[in-house]
């Protein structure tokens, strides 16, 4: 498998505490990387350094040390346009929170702001990404209404879409779907499946079960620590360190 | 005696009930009051011609009209340098020396008796800048005169949009400034207003500020350029009111309810452009 993104010795703190003591990990390229673990683990954290969303924390005492490299080239170096680091590495959150205007500005706002403004260019993409996310069908008749609207399973694949909208490389995912009902996770869950054909995936997932019907590669946080790394299969079934089976087992989390 | 829990509650309401009450007496007197005494001097002659006989006859056509465009005025200088700092303090400034210094500064400026804007404008706009008892230098004395109410109002209007609209647009690899201009700004929008009619208010009723800037005392026409002199409102009243002998009465409560309605109609501008904005709101 491609290497698209590698981090090497990732230490992050903040406010003096360690978030992430020094990770290093290999995300292949059109596939699902999962990071589970447990809360505080620094999964979030993790996943919000790859896109650089951690530089809008404005506290002091932030550190970051260690390299993440985007196809070869480290995205912390000097030179780097993070707006354009944004579009390339896309995330969708916890809660799905749509830009307060119409299902189709928010679809449309990342390329407009890119300065896209072709109409034609503009509603390809809008049945694209929404059909990507498995939301087209439901709202095709109702794109001028307020995102706030639909329901939150329906907001959460619109704010898969809104990326997608981007044709980023990368796509992270922060536990996108928490919250949904199983009917709605297994929407979002088989359009990611079929997206990582053209994309790098990170998720971190709802939960062990989901990471487990996910991952091609799979890492497990604890507490900052890389405790484990491998593929979906190995990691589940023979997972070779203690502490990932006592957790992959349910024996603690 | 002891009350039980209940009754004291309902003594409580009660008097919190009678205080809210009295704040808006006052308000209903001074409206009515002048309303019954000034409504008969209100007539077409007396909002669209010149005085005449001293000021005792014909109308107020240049204090009203110079009212207005002092206020125009006073909106053209403190509205850009108010939302842009509040822009600033609310989106960018980091929590510095500067930014406190800013902060000090809006303090002090909203504590400066009015007076105190005249004779500065006095000093600065009319004297220093060679712009002349004018137009000009009015609404620049008025407008700094406004300036802490427009940008402490504005800045909390943009620190009540959700910071998180704010990260999920720099997730979709929005700008900072971007950010600011297409989520920020638009749904900070009704909140700006009603701070910038707030101000707008204040500095139409000011008679201090104008009174050593532009305000004229007998000045039987209507300005021509921001450089003229005008007569306006609070100081016609004044003047009408204390400087000429025998006015009737009629006459100074007459020019008092124009003022008056005047800020009562940006009042109401300022509740409708709200109340829209709010239905339309979607957080």
């Amino acid at each position: 498998m491609v290497t698209k993104i590698s981090v090497r010795n990732l230490e992050y703190r903040y406010n003096g505490l360690g978030a992430l003591a020094g990770v290093t990990v290999d995300l292949p390229a059109n596939a699902v990387s999962v990071l589970f673990g447990p809360s505080r683990a620094g999964k979030s954290t993790f996943l919000r350094c790859l896109n650089r969303l951690n530089d809008l924390i404005e506290t002091e005492g932030t550190t970051l040390r260690g390299q993440i490299l985007l196809d070869g080239e480290d995205i912390y170096a000097p030179t780097v346009n993070v707006t354009e680091l944004r579009r390339r590495v896309g995330m969708v959150f916890a809660l799905p929170i749509p830009l307060p205007m119409s299902i189709r500005e928010n679809v449309a706002y990342g390329l407009r702001m890119r300065g896209e403004h072709r109409q034609e260019k503009l509603s390809e993409s809008m049945e694209r990404s929404l059909s990507q996310a498995a939301l087209w069908d439901e709202v095709k008749d109702r794109l001028s209404e307020p995102a706030m609207r639909l329901s939150g399973g329906q907001q959460q694949r619109l704010c898969l879409a809104r990326v997608l909208a981007l044709e980023p490389e990368v796509i992270l995912l922060d536990n996108p779907t928490s919250g949904l009902d199983p009917l709605s996770t297994a929407k979002v869950e088989a359009s990611l499946k079929h997206l990582r054909a053209e994309y790098t995936i990170v998720m971190v997932p709802h939960s062990v079960q989901q990471a487990a019907r996910m991952a091609d590669l799979a890492a497990f946080l604890l507490n900052g620590e890389l405790v484990e790394v491998g593929t979906g299969a190995d990691l589940f079934t023979r997972p070779r360190e203690r502490r990932t089976e006592d957790y992959v087992t349910g024996r603690f989390g | 005696m002891k009350m039980s829990r209940q009754s004291s509650q309902r003594v409580a309401f009660a008097a919190l009930t009678i205080v809210a009450v009295i704040v808006v007496v006052p308000v209903l007197l001074v409206v009515a009051y002048v309303m019954a005494q000034g409504i008969g001097a209100i007539n077409w002659e007396f909002l669209t011609a010149m005085p005449r006989e001293g000021m005792k006859a014909g109308g107020i056509l240049p204090a009203a009209v110079g009212t207005i465009v002092l206020t125009l005025g006073t909106a053209l200088v403190s509205i850009p340098l108010a939302v842009g700092g509040a822009i600033y303090l609310a989106e960018y400034a980091r929590d510095n020396w500067l930014t406190q210094v800013i902060r000090l500064a809006i303090i002090n400026l909203a504590g400066i008796p009015s007076v105190v804007y005249g004779l500065f404008g006095l000093g600065l706009f009319v004297l220093f800048l060679r712009l002349g008892t004018s137009i000009a230098a009015g609404s620049l004395t008025l407008g700094l005169m406004t300036l802490p109410v427009v940008i402490s109002t504005a800045e909390e209007a943009l620190l009540a949009v959700p910071q998180h609209f704010r990260v999920v647009s720099r997730s979709l690899g929005a700008s900072r400034w971007q950010t600011v201009r297409h989520i920020v700004l638009p749904n900070a929008l009704p909140g700006i207003l009603t701070g910038v009619i707030l101000g707008l208010e204040r500095a139409a009723g000011e008679t201090a500020p104008i009174l050593f800037t532009v305000a004229a005392f007998y000045l039987p026409q209507l300005p021509r350029s921001p450089l003229d002199q005008t007569m306006a409102l609070p100081y016609h009243l004044y003047v009408i009111s204390t400087q000429v002998p025998g006015m009737p009465l009629r006459v100074q409560y007459g020019t008092a309810l124009v003022l008056l309605l005047l800020v009562l109609g940006l009042d109401v501008a300022a509740t409708v452009i709200r109340s829209q904005y709010r239905r339309r709101r979607q957080w």
